[in-house]
């Protein structure tokens, strides 16, 4: 990344907020099934973190703290998808029909499992993985 | 699925083994295990032969895609189960012989076999369909694999250039004959050839039937190397010879003459199907063998024998189908005999042809040449290679005692039926045929004497030739022994195959003719057919004696005008106008790309909605607009239009993203937190992403200000902003579909979603995600390709 300059203030709140962005992308995208939200927006604000990540510091410091592979992450998250729509055969309905049940879980107690959400749990890596493979593949390019 | 299918897929399962093989177990050769599925699919298909009773066609469907009436249907009747036969009987003789041709220390034998497999399901998956787009998909799979195996020595320049030079030409055929299947489909209204053949009375009265009749022609000429298409039979030479002698003999080329009998029933008894056939194959015929003489490459002789050969199956085929026109329907027994001769000779070809592939082969493999100019006197060395070549071209010549002989009598007496039946100027075709087996006669000996006899001349050969091992003969001495079989037992195969197969080609005429039956002799009395016979004998000898004396006329040809001279220049000139096309509007230049895109939403969205005369404005249905959202489309517009005349990019960057948050704002105000959420982020990324395109970016350049430039792309815009709106403001007036939205308020009930917008993405329009999703990785893949592509570029200088 070009952005040099060494922003105290911004790298000081970036520390924080980084963490705050994170955990509400991820409330986010358990919270899709009944509340605004889902993989798609989820993957997006995830993004919108890693990016302020990287304008506060350099690029090599955030590869060496977050060493993932984007494409990696962009092409499992595909597979994930497609893979849940292909389980359905398994069952003898059609391609990506989707399901639910009420299950009582500890501490949680009666919850709602989707087989939808596993598909936008797919979603949602695509969509990091794809931004982020842009991002860092055109802010690297400068080189 | 049922074994039939199973058994039709069987190459392609196995496929996936042979690597795995080639691997783990390198001592062994390959092939030994690959031998084991030609053998057993043999062994299957055999037990369908019929030994005592009559054969009874055997139908087994298995729906593939029903909405499109594509069912994979196999049919095996009599002239399939022929077919069949061929294809894994010579297949298991071919991998045999293979094992020791192929050396297991140098070539890629998982390549090698994998393909050869492939091909081996293309070619039955082609000869037992029943569906005709599911025959076109195994069709174009049998030129892929022939594609393959040609350039399996890719190295060689040659090989490539005859593989591209055979995928073009079949290829191209084989598109022309999908088009020539959907007009069949569109007549009939049904892609089983069974159904079509039923209906062939209705399927005969519409207008394209005779241009459908063109397009399959078109189909079955160049896959069966007919002139003017032949040109790609020599060059596909430059495969390994296993392979010469299993497709581009025995099989693949076979496919256009299974298909123009096959379709016989459809289009039979036309006089535009029996011209054309017979012309082309009586051209193809004379031409073949006229050129085969030409050869010094034993290999090229072969070839344009092959085409020579082909030909003279197809004539016949064109010469019987008038046993379903309706003037000749007393002749029709005649006019059947041809149809038998093309099914033997058929039978024959493959066994006589594959044989002298496998010796052409070996003499490769033991001399390192297979040019007569080296070759000779190899008689005493190679006593039993010679005796093989012996049977296989004497029978291809037509003399007694091989089979070929009695397949050569009554291709004459079936072109002598049109002759005598048709019209007496017909006669010409006889006599062409005549001249024509002159030459081949000629050619045969040619291969078997230049070869064998005359000067030994060891100082010319790579290698000290001996007799080829045990192992590699096997196979030839397979096929010749069925030469000498079939000429003394024709009737082993007349009543059991030849005659069902016959009435399969030619169904109608049997209609009211029952008892009439195939009956094969290897003499026939002293009659036309043995004085032509004779003649070619005497005439051939001659010439083949004073061979050098008038070897001199193929210079007189004018080989610059060849059609292998045009195909190349029409390679050479469609490179050059591709290349000049291409670069007309492949410009490099971004704004040219967009302008494009632009142009052809406006023509096509707004060109519907004109030629539709679909606008309509609907504002029944709307509410009362308030006044901030007056003041938010304002500040909308106002931005967009500060956008135009701002000079700083930065500026105008922010002006867009004004109004992406604009739009947001909208969103929230018709309580839609989602999309308002997303559209949020999207603003707030993208910003991000154009501060970094920022510095690729040159500064706002001269071109911008020039006029010219300002007045097409403000058209551009104008036209492209007047449509999507005109469409928008459209979108509210009409209602051509029902509403799905009752699904969407039931999302809780259905998908156990509170959240209509998510549950739409995930479960009820789950597909369209999938879809989406990957469009986006495409495109990030592609970027990410594009950025890496071109440091890497910058690194190599």
């Amino acid at each position: 990344m070009k952005l040099k300059f060494t922003d105290v203030f911004l790298q000081t709140a970036t520390k924080i907020l980084v963490y705050i962005i994170m955990t509400f992308s991820i409330y986010i995208l358990f919270a899709g099934h009944h509340n605004p939200g889902g993989g798609f927006i989820g993957g997006l604000i995830t993004a919108s973190a890693l990016v302020l990540l990287y304008i506060a510091f350099d690029f090599r410091t955030v590869r060496d703290i977050l060493p993932v592979d984007f494409k990696l992450l962009a092409a499992t998250g595909v597979i994930v998808s497609v893979l849940t729509g292909t389980a359905s055969f398994l069952f003898d309905v059609p391609f990506l029909s989707q399901t639910f049940r009420y299950v009582d879980l500890p501490l949680l107690g009666k919850t709602e499992l989707a087989s939808a959400f596993i598909f936008d749990l797919g979603v949602y890596m695509v969509v990091v993985g794809t931004t982020m493979t842009i991002i860092t593949s055109i802010s690297e390019d400068d080189k | 699925m049922t074994l039939l299918h199973i058994a039709v897929l069987t190459p392609f399962l196995f496929v996936p083994l042979i690597p795995a093989l080639y691997k783990y177990m390198r001592r062994i050769h390959t092939g030994w295990f690959v031998l084991l599925v030609p053998l057993s699919l043999l062994i299957y298909f055999a037990s369908y032969y019929p030994v005592q009773h009559a054969f009874e066609p055997v139908i087994r469907s298995v729906p593939w895609i029903p909405s499109l009436d594509i069912h994979f249907t196999v049919y095996l009747d009599s002239l399939s189960l022929l077919f069949a036969l061929l294809i894994t009987g010579i297949g298991t003789l071919v991998v045999l012989y293979s094992i020791f041709y192929m050396s297991k220390e140098r070539e890629k034998l998982h390549f090698f076999y994998a393909y050869l497999m492939l091909f081996m399901g293309a070619m039955l998956g082609s000869v037992l369909s029943d569906n005709l787009l599911v025959l076109y998909a195994f069709w174009e799979l049998t030129s892929v694999s022939s594609f393959l195996l040609i350039a399996f020595w890719y190295q060689r320049k040659k090989s490539r250039y005859g593989a591209q030079k055979s995928m073009f030409i079949t290829m191209t055929g084989g598109f022309s004959m999908l088009l020539g299947f959907i007009i069949l489909y569109v007549a009939s209204g049904t892609l089983s050839i069974r159904e079509i053949i039923s209906m062939a009375d209705v399927v005969s009265q519409h207008h394209f039937f005779i241009p459908a009749m063109f397009f399959i022609l078109l189909g079955a000429f160049t896959k069966s190397a007919q002139f003017p298409f032949h040109i790609w039979l020599p060059d596909a030479m430059e495969a390994p010879t296993p392979v010469s002698a299993y497709l581009h003999s025995a099989t693949m080329v076979k496919a256009g003459v299974y298909l123009v009998a096959r379709l016989t029933p459809i289009f039979g008894g036309h006089m535009e199907w029996f011209w054309t056939i017979t012309i082309a194959g009586i051209v193809t015929l004379f031409w073949g063998s006229f050129m085969a003489v030409r050869q010094s490459d034993l290999k090229a002789l072969l070839a344009f024998s092959t085409i020579s050969q082909l030909g003279l199956i197809m004539s016949l085929l064109g010469v019987g189908s008038m046993a379903l026109n309706k003037g000749y329907i007393d002749s029709s027994d005649l006019f059947a005999g041809a149809i038998t001769a093309a099914v033997f000779h058929l039978i024959n070809h493959s066994i006589f042809k594959g044989c002298l592939f496998m010796m052409v082969g070996i003499l490769d493999h033991e001399t390192g040449t297979r040019d007569i100019r080296r070759l000779g006197g190899l008689i005493s060395l190679m006593p039993v290679s010679f005796t093989l070549t012996m049977i296989g071209a004497f029978s291809m010549a037509g003399l007694p005692p091989f089979s070929g002989f009695i397949s050569k009598e009554m291709f004459f007496t079936g072109l002598l039926t049109a002759s005598r039946n048709m019209s007496d100027w017909l006669v010409i075709l006889p006599i062409i045929a005549w001249i024509a087996s002159i030459f081949t006669f000629v050619y045969c000996m040619i291969l078997v004497f230049k070869a064998f006899t005359g000067p030994y001349k060891p100082e010319k050969l790579e290698r000290k030739p001996h007799e080829a091992p045990i192992g590699m003969l096997i196979s030839p001495m397979v096929l010749a022994a069925f030469v000498v079989l079939l000429f003394f037992f024709p009737n082993l195969i007349a009543g059991s195959i030849l005659e069902p197969s016959v009435k399969a080609i030619i169904p109608q005429a049997f209609v009211n003719n029952a008892d009439w039956h195939v009956h094969l002799a290897a003499f026939h009395g002293f009659n036309t057919e043995l004085v032509m016979t004779i003649g070619i004998v005497v005439f051939g000898t001659l010439l083949f004696i004073y061979l050098s004396k008038w070897r001199d006329v193929y210079d007189s040809v004018p080989w610059k005008f060849t059609l292998n001279q045009a195909y190349d220049r029409g390679l050479v000139g469609i490179e050059r106008i591709g290349t000049k096309v291409t670069r007309s509007y492949m410009t490099g230049a971004t704004n040219h790309y967009l302008a494009y895109l632009f142009i052809f939403l406006v023509a096509l969205a707004g060109g519907t909605l004109l030629a539709q005369n679909a606008f309509v404005l609907d504002t029944s249905g709307n509410a009362q607009i308030e006044l901030y959202e007056y003041m938010l489309g304002f500040i909308m517009i106002a931005s967009a239009i500060y956008m135009l005349f701002t000079k700083s990019r930065l500026i105008s960057i922010i002006a867009v993203s004004v109004i992406g948050y604009i739009v947001s704002m909208f969103f929230v105000i018709f309580r839609a937190p989602d999309l308002a959420l997303t559209q949020l982020v999207v603003e707030t990324i993208s910003t991000a992403l154009f501060l970094l395109c920022f510095y690729f970016l040159p500064k706002v350049g001269k071109s911008i200000t020039q006029l010219k430039f300002k007045v097409v792309n403000g058209i551009i815009a104008v036209a492209v902003g007047t449509t999507l709106t005109l469409i928008g403001l459209s979108a509210q007036g009409h209602r051509l579909f029902e509403p799905i939205a009752h699904y969407f308020t039931d999302s809780y009930k259905l998908a156990g979603a509170k959240n209509i917008v998510n549950s739409i993405l995930v479960d009820f329009r789950a597909f369209d995600t999938m879809l989406e999703i990957v469009v986006l990785f495409t495109a990030g893949t592609g970027i990410y390709t594009l950025i890496k592509l071109r440091h890497a570029r910058r690194n190599e200088k």
